[in-house]
């Protein structure tokens, strides 16, 4: 049930409670009864039921109005230590006091009921929104490349002998860019079930950067030659302890994405240094940057900038993040003042100096 | 010639067509099998000079067909999975895999897979020197050249280049190269590795961060590689 201490307090301690608070206001009550009139602790009562109205479940509440009502009649309504009420209205009074501290108890459940299933709606309809977008983005991202093969594997069966051979070069290219696509976002999609699932724990083990950098830009390179990536390593930067395949998925995306959005001939810069404990790592491009509102957004899953052109499921930053966060680091985006984006990862490692 | 027959076992056709038509067109012979109990009749009536393995295979996990095969198999055997988790591939490597390559594979560097794992078992690397590219290792005398000239390697340095080089071609998982050069104790130690690789790298790679030689397979270990694909 849902309530003030959700799970907190289960269902017996709820009763004990409310009887004890009920029992405790009622003592309370017996010192002041003398100058408060014995109506006047009828409202009392009441407010001590409202209050485990408010933070209970209905029959805890029940039982505690039906005990109010009991103890009001017996304590404090003359002749008192006695069930026996005398005066017409005050008969009247117990009734309308045993009713109203009924329908407090129903109503009140009743509101904090209508409010749990507004909040479930609500849910729901954020989730369904999440999930349209992720279809939207899906489709369309894996779309894309399939029909491209498809396109293309069928121009090249159909076209008895037109093409040339520059044009069938051109196809199969095209081909192989489109799978190498399609293969990449299933890469991303599996990376961030294994985030969203938990199972994914960092395995830590000495690692090169130089020899990780350089892997990973050879990786890009082969598959997409225009872009001119620089790095800038101190060839004598210390180990570092932390999980190898993360931080390679980490800096692969950052920069695979600086050469997928930015302009031919744009340039992309990776350098990585280490503080103390702290190992830095920045990846900047000279592209247009990202627009500035949009910059708090581009972390989460399934974003894509507003006016983007087609290519990204909007998953390699959120995965970014995601594996950043893993290892118990951050990361960061700004637009640096000459144009082009900047983006900076920091993950806390232990360093070996360790030289031959 | 003779054609080194494969046999590769894969359940999904489409890969089983391309792989036949891919190792056809360089001139091996090639047998099929879709299941784990077809693949190991055909290994155990005509044991062939290589094996492609699967490890999804719909009637048995890939890891114990290659077990049950490492009890009396000992030609190459190479896995070509999707799986690329490091931990499946470590423990394939160390169950008796020759080589693993993850799917989607490049030819060239499939083929250069075959061709290393079967020179190694027809025993062509009994060689008392190996040239790479403009290395020389002279296994006999303990020297390495470069370009012809004597390169001054640590007897560390040494050791691990030959450790290498008389498995060109194969990955070598961090642990079993820990294990062999510096021992059991230290096969946690891979921070040691870290630092000879590089420093290796230095003395033989024309560039050292772009390795033609000592290539770097990611999580697992390395491999030597003595011929461009």
């Amino acid at each position: 049930m849902d309530n003030f201490f959700p799970k907190k307090i289960n269902s017996s301690q709820q009763y004990l409670i409310s009887i004890v608070l009920i029992l405790a206001v009622s003592g309370i009550c017996m010192g002041i009864a003398s100058f408060l009139g014995y109506r006047g602790v009828a409202f009392i009562l009441l407010l001590a039921v409202s209050l485990n109205a408010v933070l209970f479940d209905i029959w805890p509440v029940m039982v505690s109005a039906v005990l109010s009502a009991f103890i009001w009649n017996f304590f404090f309504i003359p002749p008192r230590f006695t069930i026996h009420v005398t005066a017409t209205e005050d008969v009247i009074f117990f009734i309308m006091y045993f009713v109203i501290a009924l329908i407090n108890a129903a109503l009140t459940y009743k509101i904090r009921q209508m409010e749990k299933s507004a909040r479930k709606k609500e849910e729901k309809v954020n989730s369904l929104k999440l999930y349209d977008t992720v279809l939207n983005s899906l489709s369309h991202e894996l779309r894309t490349p399939i029909s491209t093969i498809i396109a293309a594997t069928d121009n090249l069966q159909t076209a008895n002998g037109n093409l040339s051979a520059a044009n069938k070069e051109q196809l199969i290219g095209e081909i192989a860019q489109a799978s190498f696509r399609l293969n990449q976002q299933v890469e991303n999609l599996l990376n961030l079930s294994r985030l969203e699932s938990g199972i994914l724990k960092p395995k830590m083990d000495w690692c090169d950067i130089n020899e990780l950098v350089y892997g990973i830009v050879r990786k890009i390179e082969e598959n997409k030659k225009s872009t001119r990536i620089h790095i800038h390593i101190n060839p004598s930067l210390p180990l570092i302890r932390t999980d190898k395949i993360m931080l390679e998925q980490i800096i692969y995306n950052l920069v695979n994405n600086a050469c997928l959005y930015t302009p031919d001939g744009s340039e992309v810069h990776i350098s990585a240094t280490t503080h103390s404990d702290v190992f830095q790592l920045i990846v900047e491009d000279n592209g247009n940057g990202f627009p500035e509102l949009e910059i708090e957004n581009v972390f989460d899953k399934f974003y894509r900038l507003k006016h983007t052109k087609s290519g990204g499921t909007g998953l390699g930053l959120s995965i970014v993040k995601g594996f950043a966060e893993s290892l118990k680091g951050k990361v960061s985006l700004r637009n640096v003042s000459t144009g082009g984006a900047r983006f900076t990862v920091e993950i806390p490692s232990e360093m070996s100096f360790l030289t031959t | 010639m003779n054609k080194a027959e494969i046999l590769v076992i894969d359940d999904e056709e489409q890969i089983r067509k391309l792989l036949d038509i891919t190792l056809r067109s360089h001139n091996y012979s090639v047998i099929e099998a879709a299941t784990a109990k077809e693949g190991l009749i055909h290994a155990s009536n005509h044991p062939p000079e290589l094996i492609i393995l699967d490890l999804g295979l719909p009637d048995k996990d890939g890891l114990s067909v290659l077990q049950e095969l490492r009890q009396w198999h000992t030609n190459p055997i190479i896995i070509l999975s999707v799986q690329k988790e490091e931990e499946t591939i470590i423990k394939a490597l160390d169950s008796g895999a020759n080589d693993y390559l993850t799917k989607p594979w490049r030819n060239g560097e499939l083929l250069a897979r075959i061709r290393s794992a079967l020179r190694s078992s027809l025993g062509e690397d009994g060689d008392i020197i190996l040239t790479a590219g403009l290395l020389e290792i002279d296994f006999n005398n303990r020297t390495v050249k470069r370009k012809g000239e004597f390169l001054k390697l640590t007897s560390t340095e040494y050791n691990l280049l030959a450790l290498f080089a008389k498995n060109d071609g194969k990955v070598l998982t961090y642990e079993f190269v820990l294990r062999a050069i510096w021992g059991p104790g230290f096969i946690r130690q891979s921070q040691y590795l870290r630092v000879f690789v590089a420093q290796l790298r230095k003395k033989i790679e024309e560039d050292p961060n772009r390795p033609e030689h000592l290539l770097t397979e990611s999580g697992v270990g390395y491999r030597f590689r003595s011929k461009q694909v």
